[in-house]
């Protein structure tokens, strides 16, 4: 059999820097800060009072008119979902049941959708009432609730909230009927749903392939959960100075939303439409961190370590070949060191180190989605060949001999390896190629 | 990319079940054959004055019957504590060892993996409703976050809140067993683990890993849950008669009855089980996927996705619709999917299709939600076995407009060579998978 190369041909991008790909990378290009005080609830009392809000978008301009009616049953995440698929189809030249019916010129049966995505958290305010009307002497009631409350709730709520809507609805309004995935590895499914739906056309399941990821994590539930877990950064002062990826002063990471979404298909499906090839997909690889709370990495960065050889193998080139890494770098300080670490493990030995780039300090942890952020942000400095200043690095951790920089660097760019784990333990590494 | 040099056949050589019906694989198998309900009135929380006050618990359950670290998992969600118990079962049979650092099974952990279709865990109920209640302002219609703030950052349990997330069975699962090789999970909802497997088999075919632990946990057993589902009106609410609450294709179906539970399948590369001499359960020789792109709140009125899932996994195996000699079906017991689930066959299997064997075990355990498609997959391997089908129950009363062979309420002896196993899920998502009698 011979080995078959994927190609990226379309992305879209909703990020703290705007809605669209390029609005994320001219904000990163820029050394903008995404990250601000939280304006969708009042945080003034919880630990952390900052993140990366989305700028607002009314969902139903981004849909179909035929589909509006189906805005009501997505969720934040869904609609970050949605926003960034019509701007990677648009980008892609193919022309879906969602871009204009009479036109399409792609086989619904032949498109595959693969997505990453968090664990929604439901609205609130939506359960609220229904839980007041469940009091008794002040307390829940669970026979109230039973009885009067839960009948105060839309009937299709739990619609909203299940992980694979994001899938479901793009899918729908693109009219993707091949198959269909969503992982839900919390930080690590965007690079992981990449990874599949890579599979699915190596195998021949599929021409062409939508993956990426969207997640909403500015939300009270989600704030006050990554607060508790100590995880995020709870410390006062000027926004773009507080989340520090490997720095000595790391002190936790700044959460926000974004959505990123990826169309791939393989390489003489691609040529034979002659459609913009942005880059190429060379490898993948995933793991497990064997950490013994689960809540952070094991501090060797073992798991780590094996996605990122993995993915170096399947791409069949050396640490030496990769010019540029876009860590997770979350600044959560054990999570820093094992990745660290990792890194070290692999790329030490080299005189010349790759440049080292971490997109959190700007752009905030977006959770599901960032790793997909990270992959296009990935694909602008390979094709501008620009990797932009890192922010927020001046004293690495742990004596860490990185190639970090605070200035902005123009180099050809060969390959880029973005890596990403989460909590639980998945781990998993990308490998981007010039495509030439 | 590598290339993949050449697909290797994938075996099961492990197996591992909690369920309503029990927590060992055979005496599962056995109470399915015995047409056994797993379906009582619901105790986890009080749901008396639900919709629906029953359900399919796994009931009398403890990790530490099974594994011997139980510290280091006992935070874990219902589920999680299932698959781990559930993932014990299949290593022992597997020969496989797991809780130890320096694993003597010869199995290169690099090369073993997990796949999982996982559900979320349950909230902490107590906390975030009397923290909902503790800041709404139900005059002015609005939330006081300064109030949330204060009661929920005292009383939130970070481990607990954790554990809610998806993807923590597998985190523990690989703490479990030492797996490093590709890990993932996913959750297309009640078709999640079906697709775990078809995922996981797909992998071992390409050469990314020799074994893969792959199945499915959840439960939905919970306030939140309930209500979800009741709301949806998906649920049966046949109250005074929980054993026989779960009718699938038949005409009095008013729903499913939400179940919950673990499943482990060991999957494996033929050339690593003959390496290591394991016991071959049966092959795993196709899976599709396919997605409606219809209506998150219908299935497709012609049952297209589930067709072309089927076709899909066929055009896989090598074989066609001429080939399968039973099917598992997903026969949740909803006016919908049945009907649905019926038309699909009927246009999949053509003229063949009365004549294929088709049930479903729901009608006994319950609806496992995202676990429920890997436990459905073990029923099919234990047919293939055994040379029997397992029974729906509750067929009585036959609906005039379903009309395939759907084994009334006794198991059949009948000789099963390629079984197939369908999911759909909520939302859209369609997965099938095909297992075979193993034959060298």
């Amino acid at each position: 059999m011979s080995s078959t190369r994927v190609v990226i041909t379309g992305y879209g991008a909703v990020s703290p820097f705007g809605l669209t790909a390029d609005e994320l990378w001219e904000g990163l290009n820029e050394g903008k800060c995404g990250i601000k005080e939280i304006e969708a609830f009042d945080a003034s009392s919880f630990q952390c009072k900052y993140a990366g809000e989305v700028p607002d978008f009314k969902v139903r301009k981004f849909v179909p008119k035929k589909r509006r009616k189906a805005t009501k049953l997505m969720s934040r995440d869904i609609e970050l979902a949605v926003v960034a698929a019509k701007e990677a189809v648009e980008k892609s030249g193919l022309v879906t049941k969602g871009v204009d019916p009479e036109k399409v010129n792609v086989s619904p049966e032949r498109m595959s959708i693969n997505l990453g995505s968090g664990f929604m958290s439901c609205d609130i305010e939506e359960l609220a009432p229904a839980v007041a009307k469940s009091l008794n002497e002040g307390h829940f009631d669970i026979k109230k609730w039973g009885k009067d409350g839960m009948r105060m709730i839309t009937p299709l709520w739990l619609l909203k909230y299940l992980p694979n809507m994001l899938a479901c609805h793009v899918g729908i309004i693109h009219d993707i009927q091949g198959p269909s995935n969503t992982i839900t590895c919390a930080e690590a499914s965007g690079h992981l749903a990449m990874a599949e739906a890579a599979q699915t056309i190596i195998r021949g399941k599929s021409d062409i392939a939508f993956t990426g990821a969207a997640e909403a994590k500015v939300q009270p539930i989600l704030i006050t959960k990554q607060c508790l877990l100590k995880r995020a950064n709870t410390d006062l002062g000027s926004p773009d100075e507080l989340c520090r990826p490997f720095d000595s002063k790391a002190n936790g990471a700044i959460f926000g939303e974004g959505g990123g979404i990826i169309i791939m298909e393989e390489i003489e499906h691609a040529r034979s439409r002659e459609t913009e090839i942005f880059a190429e997909l060379a490898g993948l690889g995933h793991s497990n961190s064997l950490s013994e709370d689960f809540e952070f990495q094991e501090e060797s960065g073992e798991g780590i370590r094996l996605a990122i050889e993995m993915a170096l193998e399947d791409a069949e080139i050396s640490a030496e070949d990769i010019d540029l890494i876009i860590p997770h770098g979350t600044a959560v300080p054990a999570d820093d060191l094992a990745e660290g670490n990792a890194i070290q493990d692999v790329f030490g030995y080299l005189s010349e180190k790759p440049a080292l780039w971490p997109t959190k300090s700007m752009l905030s942890h977006t959770g599901a989605a960032a790793s997909i952020l990270d992959v296009i942000s990935g694909i602008y400095s390979i094709n501008n060949g620009i990797i932009p200043a890192a922010k927020n690095c001046d004293s690495t951790i742990n004596g860490f001999d990185f190639n970090i920089s605070g200035e902005k660097r123009r180099m050809n760019i060969r390959n880029v390896l973005c890596i990403s784990y989460t909590f639980g333990g998945q781990t998993a590494a990308v490998v981007l190629k010039k495509y030439e | 990319m590598k290339e993949i040099s050449e697909e290797k056949r994938v075996v099961v050589t492990g197996l591992g079940l909690i369920c309503p019906l029990g927590h060992h694989v055979e005496d599962i198998w056995q109470a399915m054959l015995d047409g056994k309900s797993g379906i009582e009135k619901t105790t986890i929380f009080d749901s008396s004055t639900f919709p629906t006050t029953f359900s399919a618990e796994v009931k009398d359950f403890d990790l530490s019957n099974f594994i011997e670290n139980v510290r280091i998992h006992e935070k874990g969600n219902r589920g999680t504590l299932f698959v781990l118990a559930a993932a014990a079962e299949a290593c022992k049979h597997a020969g496989i060892d797991i809780e130890k650092y320096t694993p003597q099974d010869g199995i290169d952990r690099t090369k073993m993996g997990i796949y999982l279709g996982a559900g979320e865990g349950c909230i902490d109920n107590d906390v975030f409703f009397g923290a909902i209640a503790e800041s709404w302002n139900d005059e002015e219609r609005e939330m006081d976050w300064n109030k949330w703030a204060e009661y929920s950052f005292s009383k939130m349990k970070p481990q607990r809140e954790l554990e809610q997330e998806p993807n923590m069975p597998a985190g523990h699962l690989a703490k479990l067993t030492g797996a490093r090789g590709p890990s993932r999970s996913c959750l297309t909802a009640c078709a999640a683990s079906t697709q775990a497997i078809g995922e996981a088999a797909c992998m071992i075919r390409d050469g990314k890993a020799d074994i893969i632990l792959s199945g499915g946990a959840h439960s939905m057993i919970h306030p939140l849950g309930v209500t979800g589902f009741n709301l949806l009106t998906a649920l049966s609410t046949r109250n005074d008669e929980p054993h026989t609450a779960s009718r699938p294709f038949s005409a009095s179906r008013d729903g499913f009855v939400i179940g919950e539970g673990g499943a482990i399948v060991i999957l494996e590369s033929l050339e690593s089980a003959k390496k290591r001499n394991a016991e071959i359960l049966a092959e795993v020789v196709g899976y599709g996927s396919s997605s409606d792109a219809f209506r998150v709140t219908d299935m497709h009125s012609e049952g297209r996705g589930g067709v072309q899932a089927i076709n899909a996994a066929l055009d896989d195996a090598g074989i066609t619709y001429k080939d399968i000699d039973y099917i598992s079906t997903h026969g949740t017991s909803t006016s919908e999917n049945d009907s649905i689930e019926t038309k699909a066959i009927k246009k999949a299997f053509k003229e063949r299709a009365k004549q294929i064997p088709c049930s479903s075990v729901k009608s006994m355990m319950g609806h496992l939600i995202g676990a429920t498609g890997a436990a459905e997959f073990i029923t099919c391997v234990l047919a293939i076995r055994d040379g029997i089908a397992p029974p729906t129950m509750n067929l009585n009363d036959p609906d005039p407009e379903l009309d395939l062979d759907y084994v009334p309420n006794k198991p059949r002896k009948m000789d099963i060579n390629i079984a197939l196993n369908e999911s759909f899920g909520f939302g859209g998502q369609n997965n099938v998978v095909i297992v075979k009698k193993f034959r060298e």
